[in-house]
Parts: structure tokens; C-alpha cells; sequence
């Protein structure tokens, strides 16, 4: 019960500045310090979203962004995990492979968007492929960093043990590597959020990335900042689950957070 | 516990380490007997540390070999186990999956009977962080319990630890190497602990053995005017206080 508490107070804290700017925010748009083209009011974009709700439109371009942004997602890190673990371990394929990948992690997000059309065309498929391109590589590098970075005299451990081979990278080097590999998965997930605004933009009937190009094109600002709220939304909550998975996975790990939140604030 | 193992017989011959321009170890030559607890005492850098990992097969010697029941070693032995200066414990794993990497094929009832050895059985579904100094040794020295090991190399694995856990712990090991009757070389540059668990010192000395010396006490050794005479004597060597060499022929 304590615990709880302590959480709801950490978690209340963080909400004392957002909601303090809305109600900002509103009483600016009462007063018409904020014209309503420009900035509609935070009641105006709350009754946008209600009644994109009820047209049953909401819940369609949602559920549409997070299939993309959960496949992309998957996809990516699977791929990650597998070059990672490969060019984390074996030092001849990372020398192959690393310089190589590091030079394509360097292409911005957009630039992929009229290969992959072309490649693909306007179809689910680029649209998750271009998702899981961007989950890559911060999942890549965090996974190949925190192999490398495994403390060699636990390595030592297994070494005595005669842990060899995928014995090895399964009970020492991937736990290991787990924390920067769940930090990698958070960063993944954030730029996959990212290319799938870019994916949707540039071609889709279906997605808030569309309900945002839509507002554009039909000039309803409520729309556009609903559709940008709605993706914060998202954003957060779908990392927030991400890190709450990470510190159950995390829980051995003797650290100041950890510290933190068992003891009083 | 399980199957009494009889101890590794050891041999060093004519072993050479050199790292880079460094002479470490010249010309080595050591035998320890099965079931014998040998100390190797030293100053920091005299090269004690490189021995045991060549015992354990962690390094190669430059020159010279080394012979595990008249085999070459090549690569770690899976009779040979090492405890630690530090213990080790996986962090990711609790006490007795840490345990368990010890055992053979992860064995579990092996680790369990490893951990009631050392008296934590009660620890094992903790995660290593919550345990004290003491206790994480404890546990890594049931790890290395749980694979019957043949030979034990235990590299300062005290120097950690405040002086009573330490005196516990010396009893602790005492007492298992004499029900498990495997070999045991412990390198320290603590001469006290030495003398409490040797039946040999041997100290090194810039890379060559100085001197080697049985200890004749009986166990469980008592600190008493014996145990001193055998302090004092490696500590004067140790000291380079020049000890009369008559003292080396009379034993108390």
C-alpha cells in the first residue's frame, strides 16, 4: 500500500506542469489572448477527439498507427537482436558488418520514405519495413555496446564453468547487456513513433498521421493539435509499459533508482 | 557431499611467463600432492597471481608446462575450480541459479547440497545484492563446491573481507577441504592466513620461489607461540629481514 502511494505521488509530480499550462492555455483562449484559428482552445480540442470518438473515426486511425508502430516495432527489434548478438559476439562479423551499418544509421528518416514507395509502393508493408528500419538502430547500437561492455571478470566466471558458445551469450553476455538493451528498446520505440508520423504522411488514407495531413489540408487546427496530442499520448503510454516491463526485468539490479523508489521520497 | 573426489596431483615444471618485456615468473618448479593445501605468499607484483592463472588454465606459460594428474593443462579443467578475490555473483541470477553454474549440467539438488555446506541454504532465492560481503563470498565459494572440484585455486579470496568473517571463513574452508579431501592452493599476501590453512608455504619472491616451507601444526590450528614462530619466520622472509637460515632446518 506504501508502495502505491509512493508511486501515485512520483507519477502526481509529474503532472503538476502540464496540467498547470492547459489551464493556461484555456483561460488565454476565454480570454482571446490566442486567436481560435491559430490555437484553439484545450475544451475545442477535447471535443474534437469526443467526437472523432463517436464517429468511431478515432479509434480506427488509433488502432491503424499502433498495428504499424507495434509491427515496425517487432520487426526492428528482432533484426537488432539478431545483428547485435552476432556483431556484439563475434568480433570478425562486426568488422564486417559495423562500419557498414554505423554509415546507414546516418541517413535521415525522410530520405528512406521515396525508396521505400518506390520499392514497395503505398502499401503496409513500406510503411512497417520503414518503422522497423527506424527501431533498428538505436536498438542495434545499445544491444552491441552493452555486450562489449560486459565486465570481464564475470566473463572470467563462465569461462571457469566452461560456459562456451550460446551457453555463453544466453546466461552471461545478453543479461548482461539487458539494461542498455531495454534502454536501446525505449529509444527504438520513440524514433519508431517518429517514422510512422513520416510513413504516414506521406501516404495513407488511415493512421494519425493522416488525420494530421487531413486537418492540414482542410484547415481544422483542432484537428492537427488533437492528432499531435494523441500521438504525446501514445508516445508516453506505450513507453511507460516499456519501462515499467524493463524495471520488472531489472529488478536484481542494485541501483540508484531501484534505491529510490523502495526508499521514502 | 556426493562423491568423495581424491584431491589433483599438480605439477609445475620449468614454467616461464612473460608479458611483453616482463619476465613474471622464471623457471618455476612446484608439485602439490593430492589432498595438499599449499600457500603461495608474496608481495603484490611478485608474480603469485600470474602462477594461479596458469594453474587454472586461464593463461598460458611462455615456457615450461604445467601437469594436472600428469596431463598437460590446456584451457580451464573441468575438476579445476577458482574462488575469486571478489566473488563474482551474476547479479541477473538469484543465489542458487549462481550456485547452479558451478554444478555440472546445472545440477540443482548439487547446488542446494553445495549451499547447506556453506550455511546460506536459506539465501537462495535472494538476488546477490541484498547479501553482505561474507555471505557473497560464501555463496561463491558453494559455487565452486558444486562442481567437486579436484583442485581448488582460491586467489585471495578473504582480502575482502573485515577480520572476523575472515577468521569464520578460513574455518569454513578448513573444515570442507578436510571432508572433501580435494587439493587446494591459496594464493594471499596475508602470512597469517597462511599459516592458519597451509600444510606448505611456499613464497615467491620477484618471480622465483624464495623458500618453501611444511608447516607442521595441528589442526584446527589455535593462534598460540607455534603459530607465531611460523608468522614471524614468512614475514621476516617476506620483510627481506634477513632470517638466519638455521631457523629454516629447526621446527618447533
Amino acid at each position: 500500500m506504501r508502495q502505491w502511494n509512493k508511486n501515485f505521488v512520483i507519477t502526481g509530480m509529474g503532472l503538476i506542469v502540464p496540467i498547470f499550462i492547459v489551464i493556461l492555455w484555456q483561460i488565454s483562449s476565454i480570454n482571446g489572448w490566442i486567436a481560435a484559428n491559430i490555437m484553439p482552445s484545450p475544451l475545442k480540442i477535447v471535443s474534437t477527439i469526443v467526437d472523432l470518438f463517436r464517429e468511431g473515426e478515432l479509434l480506427e486511425h488509433v488502432g491503424i498507427t499502433l498495428y504499424r508502430v507495434s509491427m515496425g516495432f517487432l520487426l526492428g527489434t528482432a533484426l537488432a537482436l539478431l545483428f547485435g548478438v552476432l556483431n556484439g559476439y563475434f568480433r570478425t562479423i562486426r568488422y564486417l558488418l559495423d562500419p557498414l551499418i554505423q554509415a546507414l544509421r546516418n541517413i535521415p528518416s525522410l530520405a528512406w520514405v521515396p525508396l521505400f514507395i518506390l520499392w514497395m509502393g503505398i502499401s503496409e508493408t513500406s510503411k512497417i519495413s520503414l518503422i522497423a528500419l527506424g527501431v533498428f538502430f538505436p536498438v542495434y547500437l545499445n544491444l552491441v555496446s552493452g555486450i562489449q561492455g560486459v565486465d570481464r571478470r564475470l566473463l572470467e566466471v563462465g569461462w571457469v564453468h566452461g560456459y562456451q558458445g550460446w551457453r555463453l551469450i544466453r546466461h552471461f553476455f545478453l543479461p548482461a547487456a539487458l539494461p542498455s538493451f531495454i534502454v536501446g528498446l525505449r529509444s527504438g520505440l520513440g524514433l519508431g513513433w517518429m517514422f510512422v508520423v513520416a510513413a504516414e504522411i506521406m501516404g495513407a488514407s488511415k493512421g494519425l498521421g493522416f488525420l494530421l495531413t487531413d486537418g492540414q489540408t482542410t484547415g481544422r487546427p483542432a484537428i492537427i493539435i488533437a492528432s499531435i496530442l494523441l500521438f504525446a499520448l501514445l508516445g508516453k503510454l506505450t513507453d511507460y509499459l516499456l519501462e515499467l516491463a524493463g524495471r520488472r526485468i531489472l529488478r536484481w539490479q542494485d541501483s540508484y533508482e531501484s534505491f529510490g523508489r523502495r526508499k521514502a521520497l | 557431499m556426493g562423491i568423495k573426489s581424491i584431491g589433483s596431483h599438480l605439477q609445475v615444471k620449468g614454467v616461464r611467463k612473460q608479458f611483453g618485456n616482463v619476465e613474471v615468473l622464471k623457471r618455476l618448479d612446484l608439485e602439490i600432492k593430492p589432498g595438499e593445501f599449499v600457500s603461495i605468499v608474496g608481495r603484490s607484483g611478485c608474480g603469485k597471481s600470474t602462477l594461479l592463472r596458469l594453474l587454472a588454465g586461464l593463461d598460458v606459460p611462455t615456457e615450461g608446462e604445467v601437469l594436472l594428474d600428469e596431463e598437460r593443462v590446456r584451457g580451464i579443467h573441468p575438476d579445476t575450480r577458482i574462488l575469486f578475490q571478489d566473488a563474482r555473483l551474476l547479479p541477473w541470477k538469484s543465489v542458487i541459479a549462481n550456485v547452479q553454474i558451478g554444478a555440472r549440467n546445472g545440477d540443482k539438488a548439487r547446488a542446494e547440497e553445495a549451499l547447506r555446506l556453506v550455511g546460506l541454504e536459506h539465501k537462495a532465492k535472494e538476488w546477490p545484492s541484498v547479501l553482505s560481503g561474507g555471505q557473497r563470498q560464501r555463496i561463491a565459494l558453494a559455487r565452486a563446491l558444486a562442481g567437486s572440484p579436484r583442485l581448488l585455486l582460491l586467489d585471495e579470496p578473504l582480502s575482502a573481507l573485515d577480520a572476523l568473517t575472515r577468521i569464520e571463513m578460513q574455518e569454513l574452508i578448513e573444515r570442507i577441504w578436510q571432508e572433501q579431501q580435494f587439493s587446494a592452493i591459496l594464493v594471499t599476501h596475508d602470512v597469517s592466513e597462511a599459516v592458519a590453512l597451509a600444510d606448505r608455504i611456499v613464497l615467491i619472491k620477484n618471480g622465483a620461489i624464495a623458500i618453501d616451507i611444511p608447516v607442521h601444526l595441528p589442526r584446527p590450528r589455535e593462534r598460540n607461540s607455534d603459530f607465531a614462530y611460523y608468522e614471524k619466520l614468512i614475514l621476516d622472509h617476506l620483510m627481506e629481514r634477513g632470517a638466519p637460515a638455521s631457523v629454516l632446518a629447526v621446527s618447533p
